[in-house]
């Protein structure tokens, strides 16, 4: 049946599939922001600990999801990842790094004789946890503010600027995506915690963190939906495959997407119920209301970037390198083959999901990583 | 290639090897400790004894340490195709992003999802579910390694792909002819058992120390018979499709062979070189002996590269300037033809872009005829397509040695235990604490063999590595492999000093 599929059909389908993997990267954020959490909501060591060991069985959850969206996106746009990976060097080369030291530091964090001490581990998770963070939303935000590069005849890049993908965080619209993303994880970090501790006083200021951090994060979500309604955007003519300049490019995909705006206004709507739910009406759910909103409004921020005839990864300095997802995909045998390996995604999310509800059935207590087991805690 | 890009890409070189050499001193310790630990854990479960339960404990203690370094570096290693080979990610993207994505679906999440009930997971489920997540992880770990290997595999022996001209790329043609390439499954076959080899030697190795210092000698007995048993039937697999590689290797890429036995010119009746002392002053083409001292055994060579005694194995100076005795084409004539592809393909696409049809198909067909010399249009020079020989020769010489060792090892380590004697056979467990780096030499001296013999190919007869790399000023990519030397190194230093403090506490605390 894949079989039978038109190539641009798959490669519509491959970047919903794609999308729905950066989305969910998006919610597992929540790892990210409980470990800069450990500077402002914990009190003290055991309060430290008790957020270590809380998020800390989910990290690998996250690092797999992102190394599957790299993995995605290279078996389905692997002219997106040479160009994009190849080109802002210097960008995905430190988002690695803070990914690398993340790794290691909730394994060594507690270990005796772990080289460098326990809070040199911790400012590592927090590296991770904001600049890590800051870095992946800047090089989200140029699929729509574009970035300086040129492709020749055989789609080798030559990048614009000498500073290789760092320039992208200088750009106002990025940073602000990058700074909303490390406030939204924060709070769903915050709402993680409140989930699955059992601590009184530290469930306590989770709460307050969680919608104090949602108001952190409101101004720079106003500055990218402002910008996203207001700037140019990249179209690409479906004839002829020209990329040119639009006016409220990104509007006219919104108002010409009306479920994507659905998901947009949704997905707020429900990140703040969330939020609203955990800090004012001493609700522990408000996790699951913020991660579904926080999935819907990934999807509908890369559907505005890939969909409606819109080049997905522009070149500001020669508009006809840009990628869309009809230039930048696999062949159609390819995308059929990975089509068919999709199917095993939902089998991957329901055991997933099982073993998430059997691990957080109980909450988390001091006196579990103070027992017998303390060795092996984080 | 101008003088900077070859800079750039030898620095690209020297980072993907680092990153893939600090990959590989972890990676092998989580494919094999995975299993004994579910090994461990079952005599647990099916006991009943607390004794295999904190053995068990002691074991994944040291396997959590190790793990996740594997796990950060593994990340550098998938993103670097693209960072610092971005024509790579590009040219044969198309086919080789498949694996990597069906590695992080059905490898990755498994290992991700059960690693926590497997540490954390003791009192929130089950005895028989915690023992099926030991399970899961063990196979998720392998599974993993499946899909790279295949990746690799397909670098090695690219086959299910054509070449298309109006996308400058590689496209997958066979999906199942990549998966199940005879190179890929002996990757495989060969490397997961080798990874198994070496756990059983780092387990019998700590073992061994806890012996020799009188501390924890029932656990540590037991786990060196699980170990030995282990490790021994791994040995036997290294050993049969270490046979089947070298089979490979000669009939899919002649020149690594050659290079692995320091060949230089063929023979009927080709010698395999036992020991020996290559002159690194030779180069393909003079006159100079190959050897200062070597010892040899005639015709082995050639029975296990063809399985013939009496057939012939070309040597470098074959593969690199031809032999029309023997029907080989060199380097040399493939360069012409290739440099005929490079040129009719560029002209292919300037006459597409200015819509001039006629020339068009002319240049195509001209381009059809010589494709599949494309990656020979790229090399400067015939003897650039010989890898680096010396190290290539010695890697395999001491992974050989090495590998022929550790079972004797294993047997003796069963012979002890059979007879009771082995906490007192200081000098065995000495040698077993030595066989733990002798281990990981041998695996990193595969490796060696393994990329540095197919040098200078990203893709074997394909994809030249200069044509591969990024087109970036080398400061850059030299910027970056000090970046990840440093935090590697200190990483690594960290992780051997928490493990040899948790050897140093022992199971009991």
């Amino acid at each position: 049946m894949i079989g039978n599929l038109d190539i641009q059909v798959l490669q519509q389908l491959w970047w919903l599939i794609v999308s729905v993997v950066g989305s969910l990267f998006l919610f597992l954020t929540f790892v990210q922001g409980g470990q800069t959490l450990i500077f402002t909501t914990a009190e003290s060591e055991e309060e430290k600990t008790l957020i270590i060991n809380a998020i800390g069985r989910k990290w690998e959850l996250t690092f797999t999801t992102l190394v599957l969206f790299g993995g995605a996106l290279f078996a389905a746009f692997p002219l997106f990842y040479a160009t994009s990976f190849g080109g802002a060097y210097w960008v995905w080369m430190l988002i690695l790094f803070t990914f690398v030291i993340q790794a290691v530091s909730f394994e060594y964090r507690k270990k005796p004789s772990n080289l460098l001490g326990a809070r040199s581990y911790e400012i590592f998770l927090f590296i991770n946890g904001s600049v890590g963070l800051l870095l992946i939303g800047a090089a989200v935000g140029t699929f729509f503010t574009g970035s300086s590069f040129s492709l020749n005849p055989y789609n080798s890049v030559t990048w614009g600027t000498p500073y290789h993908g760092l320039e992208a965080a200088l750009h106002p619209f990025n940073l602000a995506f990058g700074l909303f993303l490390v406030f939204l994880a924060r709070t769903l970090g915050a709402m993680y915690l409140v989930n699955h501790v059992h601590h009184d006083p530290l469930v306590r200021r989770a709460r307050r963190a969680s919608w104090i951090n949602l108001l952190w994060a409101l101004p720079f979500l106003l500055i990218v939906l402002f910008g996203l309604i207001t700037m140019d955007g990249f179209a690409v003519d479906p004839a002829s495959g020209q990329v040119s300049l639009e006016q409220g490019k990104y509007l006219h995909n919104l108002l010409g997407m009306p479920a994507v705006l659905v998901l947009l206004l949704g997905g707020l709507s429900s990140v703040i119920y969330g939020v609203a739910a955990t800090g004012f009406l001493g609700k522990n759910c408000g996790i699951w209301f913020g991660g579904i909103g926080t999935v819907l409004v990934g999807l509908a921020i890369f559907s505005l970037a890939g969909f409606q005839n819109t080049a997905f990864y522009p070149s500001s300095s020669d508009l006809q390198s840009s990628l869309t997802i009809y230039n930048a995909s696999s062949s159609k045998y390819t995308l059929t083959v990975m089509s068919y390996v999709a199917i095993g995604v939902p089998f991957v999310l329901a055991y997933v999901a099982y073993v998430w509800k059997l691990m957080d059935a109980k909450q988390l207590t001091l006196a579990e990583l103070t027992g017998k087991d303390a060795k092996e805690m984080y | 290639m101008g003088d900077q890009m070859l800079t750039t890409v030898d620095w690209a070189r020297a980072q993907f090897a680092l990153t893939a050499m600090y990959h590989w001193i972890f990676v092998p310790l989580t494919l094999g400790l995975s299993f004994l630990i579910a090994f461990f854990e079952s005599i647990y479960v099916k006991t009943g004894d607390q004794e295999w339960k904190k053995l068990t404990k002691f074991w994944m203690t040291l396997f959590g340490v190790n793990f996740a370094i594997g796990v950060a570096t593994g990340i550098i290693l998938e993103f670097q195709f693209g960072t610092n080979w971005s024509n790579y990610s590009w040219m044969v993207g198309d086919i080789f992003g498949a694996p990597l994505a069906v590695e992080g679906i059905f490898a990755f999440f498994i290992e991700a999802t059960f690693f926590a009930v497997m540490f954390f997971g003791w009192h929130r489920t089950s005895k028989g579910f915690h023992l099926f997540s030991t399970w899961m992880v063990a196979v998720g770990s392998s599974l993993s390694a499946v899909w790279i290997l295949v990746a690799n595999g397909w670098m090695q022996f690219p086959v299910g792909m054509n070449f298309n001209p109006d996308k400058a790329r590689f496209e997958m043609e066979n999906f199942w002819e990549v998966a199940l390439s005879p190179v890929a499954v002996q990757k495989f076959t060969h490397t997961t058992s080798s990874a198994f080899l070496l756990a059983s030697l780092f387990v019998i190795g700590i073992s061994a120390l806890f012996l020799l210092q009188k501390r924890h000698q029932l656990m540590a007995q037991r786990s060196m018979v699980v170990a030995a048993v282990f490790g021994l039937v791994a040995s036997g697999f290294v050993a049969f499709n270490g046979d089947e590689s070298a089979y490979h290797i000669a009939q899919r890429q002649p020149m690594k062979l050659a290079a692995m036995e320091g060949l230089y010119n063929g023979q009927e009746k080709a010698s395999v070189v036992v020991m020996g002392i290559i002159n690194t002053s030779k180069k393909p083409g003079d006159t100079l002996p190959v050897f200062h001292q070597e010892l040899k055994i005639p015709g082995l060579l050639s029975l296990l590269a063809n399985r013939k005694v009496d057939s012939y194995v070309p040597g470098i100076n074959d593969l690199v300037y031809g032999n029309a005795e023997r029907n080989i084409v060199g380097a040399q004539q493939r360069m012409v033809s290739g440099k005929i592809a490079v040129a009719e393909l560029a002209n292919y696409k300037a006459a597409r872009e200015k819509g001039d049809a006629a020339t068009a198909a002319s240049a195509l067909a001209l381009f059809g005829q010589h494709k599949q010399d494309l990656g020979y249009g790229y090399l400067n020079n015939p003897e650039q397509a010989a890898p680096p020989v010396a190290i290539t020769f010695y890697a395999f010489h001491v992974m050989v040695a090495l590998g022929t060792l550790f079972p004797l090892v294993f047997l003796m380590v069963l012979v002890c235990a059979y007879r009771g004697t082995l906490a007192n056979q200081r000098w065995l467990n000495r040698a077993c604490v030595a066989c733990i780096f002798l281990g990981y030499l041998a695996q990193q001296a595969g490796w060696v063999v393994a990329e540095v013999g197919r040098q200078p190919w990203a893709i074997q007869g394909l994809l030249p590595v200069g044509v591969a790399s990024t087109k970036l000023a080398a400061g850059h990519v030299q910027t970056t492999f000090f970046m990840f030397l440093t935090l590697f190194t200190l990483l690594l230093v960290a992780e051997i000093r928490i493990m040899m403090q948790q050897i140093k506490i022992g199971p009991e605390a």
